[in-house]
């Protein structure tokens, strides 16, 4: 089922969404799966803040703003996405890949 | 084209997970920056990260210093991007807090924190801070000296620590 999902959306070479406007709940949900993330409740408050932060500036947030702009600290971002919080986040979100080195 | 998946995620060096150990031994503003940012991108690509800090490196995880550390003015020949500072001119009283304070503000625009938020952002990503013993005993420190996390550490314990990683010095 996640499988024949991920099977209609494009992704690059990264394993990162092409079109950040064509991902739905369900890919996310699919896309976290691929990435062995369960997703609890505090994962999908970071993934809809970084989805909006997207939309109001064409830039994943680095790891800093997140944690600048929701109650979720930096250790617990650690907890939610092991190896990377800002770059998984950014993945599961349908986002490409953040560039930023805070 | 590639499907996500948990190993484009990980980084893996030749021998499974990557390691990077940062030894510091400068204390100068300048100087602070460059082993934080490594430390801190390599935690962001999950690699595992073990920061020695030595001698005036010290200063960037001491309570009392943290704040306060400063740029040469001195015999520094590449004060860019403003303006290449003579030696002598550098040596005026108020010269290098002067400059430490617009490359404060430099930094600050960049989005960058100052060093004590800096290494307590870095220690809450995972990497292991440790003060060298020698230089502790050196400058009449002890572990309640140093930013809550770190611990005191030997040469020898450290070069342990950082089999199969590659270590980079400041």
């Amino acid at each position: 089922m996640t499988a024949d999902i991920l099977d209609r959306v494009s992704f690059d070479d990264d394993g990162f969404m092409v079109d950040a406007s064509t991902w739905t709940e369900d890919i996310g949900q699919a896309i976290a799966e691929a990435l062995e993330v369960n997703l609890t409740d505090r994962h999908w408050q970071v993934i809809n803040f970084v989805r909006k932060d997207f939309e109001e500036s064409g830039e994943p947030p680095t790891l800093r703003r997140i944690t600048q702009q929701t109650d979720v600290s930096m250790k617990e971002m650690y907890q939610l996405f092991p190896d990377g919080p800002a770059k998984i986040a950014a993945n599961i979100a349908g986002l490409k890949k953040p560039t930023g080195c805070i | 084209m590639a499907r996500p998946s948990r190993a484009l995620h990980q980084s893996s060096g030749t021998n499974g997970r990557r390691k990077l150990a940062l030894v510091a031994s400068k204390g100068s503003l300048d100087m602070a920056y460059p082993p934080l940012i490594l430390a801190n991108a390599a935690r962001m690509s999950g690699i595992d990260v073990e920061m020695f800090f030595t001698f005036w490196g010290l200063d960037i995880i001491t309570k009392k210093k943290m704040n306060n550390l400063n740029v040469a003015t001195v015999g520094n020949p590449n004060m860019h991007p403003w303006f290449g500072i003579p030696t002598l001119l550098g040596a005026l009283p108020g010269m290098s807090a002067a400059a430490s304070w617009m490359m404060r503000g430099e930094i600050k625009k960049l989005g960058f924190p100052p060093v004590p938020e800096f290494i307590q952002l870095v220690i809450d990503a995972g990497a292991n801070v440790y003060g060298c013993k020698m230089s502790m005993d050196m400058m009449k420190l002890t572990e309640d000296d140093l930013v809550e996390g770190a611990t005191v550490l030997g040469a020898m314990e450290f070069m342990d620590l950082t089999d199969g990683a590659q270590i980079v010095f400041v």
